[in-house]
């Protein structure tokens, strides 16, 4: 195989680990509003932590994502 | 169709000379575009607060509420999470948040993002973790490093615990200054390609031309999208900052 083709294709294998970030960002929504539908007086005050939750788990993801762009163009 | 990587480029606005630090070597101080967009952001940011500021009544007008919310928002956020020392860090995080906000929108409204440059977001994040470092120390002396060995864990556990809180405390820089960048270059990268579609498949006529609305149809939505993860990248950036501080601040709860 080309060189050039090889990188193409792990730059494409490495975004697939944002399959989990993706993931992790949904489970953490869905708890979210899972919570909050059930009681929706205290679900204003956990909205930093969704915020935080979804910012740490979304992360993970970028970091696939910058390896994609190492693979292309580093 | 055109590079999506271009808006990327750093290109020389003013040439200046290379001045020769100690220790360094020598060093570009031309303005750049990133530079630029900096100085832009800095500038409007401080035109905005004073006119804010010029003319306070005690029942405020429009500008008046945008920026007493900006300022209430995050020192809302500082105190839930700190408490009362909360305030002594309030200028620091208000500042962060300001400037990635005003840089972020300035992606948006022009042509150049400066928090894609993963130097700039890697400042953001060095300035972040050394204050950290210098505020722990400066408070707890030693007992800094209690930071590596929660409360309440069995000795033979930290064995295990210290390695990993070792290492997540040295990938905090990492990730902050990764998911500023990574999330703006990603949805500029988005916004072009998208923006590309409507080109290329509406050069193909009467067929491509059903493609190309809908490919217009997601330039909007995505634009909608970013301005969201503008304001977003901002707030949980203030918010891990705020946390950060917070274990150090109160290092005997952690």
């Amino acid at each position: 195989m080309e060189a050039e083709a090889a990188k193409y294709i792990g730059a494409g294998l490495a975004t697939l680990g944002m399959i989990g970030s993706a993931l992790g960002v949904g489970l953490i929504f869905s708890g979210f509003l899972q919570g909050a539908t059930r009681n929706p007086s205290a679900a204003p005050g956990q909205f930093t932590n969704l915020i935080l939750g979804a910012a740490l788990a979304e992360a993970l993801g970028i970091f696939a994502f910058v390896i994609g762009l190492l693979c292309l163009f580093a | 169709m055109a590079d999506p990587m271009h808006q990327f480029q750093i290109s020389k606005v003013v040439d200046l000379p290379a001045v020769n630090v100690p220790g360094l070597g020598l060093v570009d101080l031309s303005i750049t575009n990133s530079t630029l967009a900096m100085m832009v952001a800095a500038v409007l940011i401080t035109l905005f607060f004073t006119a804010v500021t010029a003319k306070p009544k005690l029942v405020p007008g429009r500008l008046q509420v945008v920026g007493e919310g900006a300022f209430a928002f995050i020192d809302d956020l500082a105190t839930s999470i700190m408490g009362e020392q909360g305030r002594a860090f309030f200028p620091f995080i208000l500042t962060l948040f300001v400037f990635i906000l005003a840089l972020n929108l300035l992606g948006m409204f022009t042509v150049f993002t400066a928090t894609s440059q993963v130097a700039v977001t890697a400042t953001f994040a060095a300035l972040t973790i050394l204050l950290v470092i210098g505020v722990g120390f400066a408070k707890n002396g030693i007992k800094f490093f209690k930071l590596f060995a929660p409360t309440g864990v069995p000795w033979y556990l930290l064995i295990l615990v210290t390695p990993i809180e070792f290492i997540s405390f040295l990938l905090r820089p990492v990730s902050l200054a990764l998911r500023l960048f990574g999330n703006m270059l990603g949805g500029h990268v988005a916004m072009k390609v998208f923006a590309g579609f409507v080109v290329s498949l509406g050069a193909f006529g009467l067929v491509g031309i059903p493609g190309a609305v809908l490919a217009m149809g997601g330039v909007v939505a995505i634009t909608a999208l970013e301005f969201l993860v503008a304001f977003l990248q901002a707030f949980v950036f203030a918010v891990l900052t705020t946390v950060y501080l917070n274990d150090v601040v109160h290092l005997d709860q952690h």
